[in-house]
C-alpha cells in the first residue's frame, strides 16, 4: 500500500486544495456582508428594463456635438498613445536589469510603478486640477498611464531577450547604440508593436472616460445626458464609441499585420 | 598541418597575442584562471583542450575583455588589453574576431546583416542606424559570404539555416571584423561530426589565407590534432601541456582530463 502511494504520478497538493476551499468560504462570506440579496437583483432587473426602453430609439439629432466630442476622443487617445509609446522606450530600456546597471534601473522603475500605482480617473482628476479642464488633460492623463503599463512591458520583453547575440555584437566593438539596434531590436520588435498597438486600443477606450472628470472627449457629453436623463442620446453616444472601438481595433490589427513577418 | 600555404600578412602590424601570467577569480581567493601564459603569432592555430569548468571560455573572454581579467596582461596586436575602456576598447576588441558555441547569431536578421554586425565596431553608429555601410563594407561581406558557401542563402534569415551554416555566418562575421586574431569557443560542440571537420577546416584556411593566429577552445581532441599546429591543454586553471599534436600523449591526457578509462 504505501509503497503504491509512493509511487503515485500525481501528488495531491493539500496546499491549493484549501485555497479553493478558504477562497469558496470567503465568497460566500462577502455575499453575506454586502447584502445581496435575491429581492434586491429582482428590483434591479426591473429597473434595468425600463431604463433600456427609454434607450430606444437611439436619438442621434445632435449629431454634430456627438462627432465633435468622437473626434476630440480620438485625438486624445492618438496623440497620447504616440507620445506615450516614445517616452516608454527609453524609460523601458533604463529598467531592464539585463541591459542597464543598478543606478539606471531603480529610478526607472520608480517612475513606471508611480504611473503604475493610480487609475486614469485619479490621474485625470489629479491634471484636470493642474492644467485646467480640456483635453490637455486628457493626454497627459494617458501618456502617464501608457508609461505605467508598456513601460514595464517592454522592460520585461528586453530581459527576457537573448544575450548571446549581444555578446557577439560586444565582441565585435560594436557601441551601446549600435548594440541596441542591432541585437535587442530585433529580438523584441513585434512585441514592442503588439505592445504598442494593444495601448493605443486602452486610449482609446480610456479617452471616452476621462471626459467623465472634465478631462475633454466624449466622456463629457455623456455624463451630461446621464445627468439629464436623456436616455435616448447616451444610447446613441454608446453605440458611436462602440463603432469607434471598432473601428481602432480594426487600425491595430492592420499595423501589427505590416510589422510582422 | 603544413605552414607551406600560410600568406602571412606582408608586413602589416604584427598578428600575435602574447597572454602573461593572466588571473581570474570570480570570488576573490578562489582563481579560475591560475597564472597562465602563452604567445600566438603568424597563422598558427591553436587548439585549446581541458575538461569543462576549467576556465577555457573565461580564458577567451578575457582576452577580448568580454570578462575583466583580475590580474595579468593581454597583448593583442602590440596593445595592452587590461589597460583600455571605453571607445579605446572597443577599437582593440575589432582587432579580436570571435566565433561562438552556438553561434551567437541574430536570430531575425538575414545573413548580410549578420555579416555586416562584425564591422558595428568600426561604423559610425548613425551609418549603422540607417543601414547605410560602406560599399566597401558591403561587397566583402557578400564575398564573404560567398567565400563560406553560402551565396543562395545571403538575405535569408538566420533563423531559415542549419548548425553548421549558421556557423558559418558566425565565421564570416569574424572574418568581417578584419581582426588580429580569430578566438573560438568550442565552435563545433553544437555540430554533427562532418560538419565540425567541415568548419575546422574553414577556420584553418582563413589562417592561413590571412595569415592570423586561430584559438579554439575544443573539446574533441581528435579534431585538436588533426586541425591544430599548436595544442594547449588546461587543466585546474593552469596550462598543464603546450606543444606540437604528436607529443600530445595518453599521460598528458590523462593529466589533462583525469582517469583513463576513456582513453581506449
Amino acid at each position: 500500500m504505501s509503497a503504491h502511494a509512493a509511487k503515485r504520478p500525481f501528488r495531491p497538493n493539500w496546499g491549493a486544495r484549501a485555497g479553493w476551499v478558504l477562497l469558496g468560504i470567503y465568497c460566500l462570506y462577502a455575499v453575506g456582508t454586502l447584502e445581496i440579496t435575491w429581492p434586491r437583483f429582482l428590483i434591479g432587473l426591473d429597473n434595468g428594463a425600463r431604463f433600456l426602453s427609454e434607450m430606444v430609439p437611439p436619438n442621434f439629432q445632435r449629431w454634430k456635438l456627438l462627432l465633435e466630442g468622437l473626434f476630440e476622443t480620438m485625438q486624445i487617445a492618438v496623440i497620447a498613445s504616440a507620445f506615450g509609446v516614445a517616452l516608454s522606450l527609453p524609460i523601458g530600456l533604463a529598467a531592464a536589469r539585463n541591459l542597464m546597471p543598478a543606478w539606471a534601473t531603480w529610478p526607472a522603475r520608480a517612475v513606471i510603478a508611480v504611473c503604475r500605482s493610480f487609475h486614469p480617473v485619479i490621474f485625470a482628476i489629479l491634471f484636470v486640477k493642474a492644467v485646467g479642464f480640456g483635453p490637455l488633460a486628457g493626454i497627459l492623463t494617458l501618456i502617464f498611464a501608457s508609461i505605467g503599463f508598456i513601460g514595464k512591458l517592454f522592460a520585461e520583453a528586453i530581459e527576457e531577450i537573448s544575450l548571446k547575440p549581444v555578446e557577439a555584437c560586444r565582441a565585435a566593438g560594436a557601441p551601446f547604440m549600435s548594440l541596441l539596434l542591432y541585437a535587442v531590436l530585433p529580438q523584441v520588435l513585434n512585441r514592442f508593436i503588439g505592445f504598442a498597438t494593444y495601448q493605443f486600443d486602452a486610449n482609446m477606450r480610456n479617452s471616452t472616460m476621462v471626459g467623465i472628470v472634465g478631462a475633454g472627449g466624449i466622456g463629457g457629453t455623456l455624463f451630461s445626458a446621464f445627468q439629464r436623463f436623456d436616455y435616448d442620446i447616451l444610447a446613441a453616444i454608446l453605440l458611436s464609441i462602440i463603432a469607434l472601438i471598432m473601428c481602432s481595433e480594426y487600425v491595430a490589427t492592420r499595423v501589427k499585420a505590416v510589422f510582422n513577418d | 598541418m603544413n605552414d607551406n600555404s600560410c600568406k602571412g600578412n606582408g608586413g602589416g602590424a604584427p598578428r600575435s597575442l602574447i597572454v602573461k601570467d593572466l588571473v581570474k577569480e570570480y570570488v576573490p581567493g578562489k582563481p579560475v584562471l591560475r597564472g597562465i601564459s602563452f604567445e600566438v603569432s603568424g597563422c598558427t592555430t591553436v587548439a585549446i583542450i581541458g575538461p569543462s569548468g576549467t576556465g577555457k571560455s573565461t580564458l577567451l573572454r578575457c582576452i577580448n575583455r568580454l570578462i575583466d581579467p583580475t590580474r595579468g596582461s593581454i597583448d593583442v596586436a602590440g596593445h595592452e588589453m587590461t589597460h583600455l575602456s571605453g571607445g579605446e576598447l572597443r577599437r582593440a576588441r575589432q582587432q579580436v574576431g570571435m566565433v561562438f558555441q552556438e553561434f551567437n547569431l541574430v536570430e531575425r536578421l538575414t545573413v548580410i546583416e549578420n555579416v555586416l554586425c562584425g564591422r558595428l565596431g568600426s561604423v559610425p553608429v548613425w551609418r549603422a542606424w540607417l543601414r547605410r555601410y560602406p560599399q566597401a563594407d558591403i561587397d566583402r561581406a557578400f564575398e564573404l559570404i560567398e567565400q563560406v558557401g553560402l551565396a543562395d542563402f545571403a538575405t535569408a534569415r538566420a533563423d531559415a539555416l542549419s548548425g553548421g551554416q549558421r556557423q558559418r555566418v558566425g565565421i564570416a562575421r569574424a572574418v568581417m571584423q578584419s581582426p588580429s586574431i580569430i578566438m573560438a569557443d568550442e565552435p563545433t560542440s553544437s555540430l554533427d561530426p562532418k560538419t565540425s571537420v567541415e568548419i575546422m577546416g574553414l577556420l584553418n584556411e582563413f589562417s592561413r589565407a590571412r595569415g592570423i593566429p586561430i584559438l579554439i577552445n575544443i573539446h574533441d581532441v581528435n579534431l585538436a590534432k588533426r586541425f591544430a599546429d599548436r595544442i594547449i591543454g588546461m587543466a585546474r586553471g593552469s596550462v598543464v601541456f603546450d606543444g606540437p599534436p604528436d607529443e600530445l600523449a595518453d599521460e598528458h591526457l590523462k593529466d589533462i582530463y583525469g582517469g583513463e578509462g576513456w582513453l581506449q
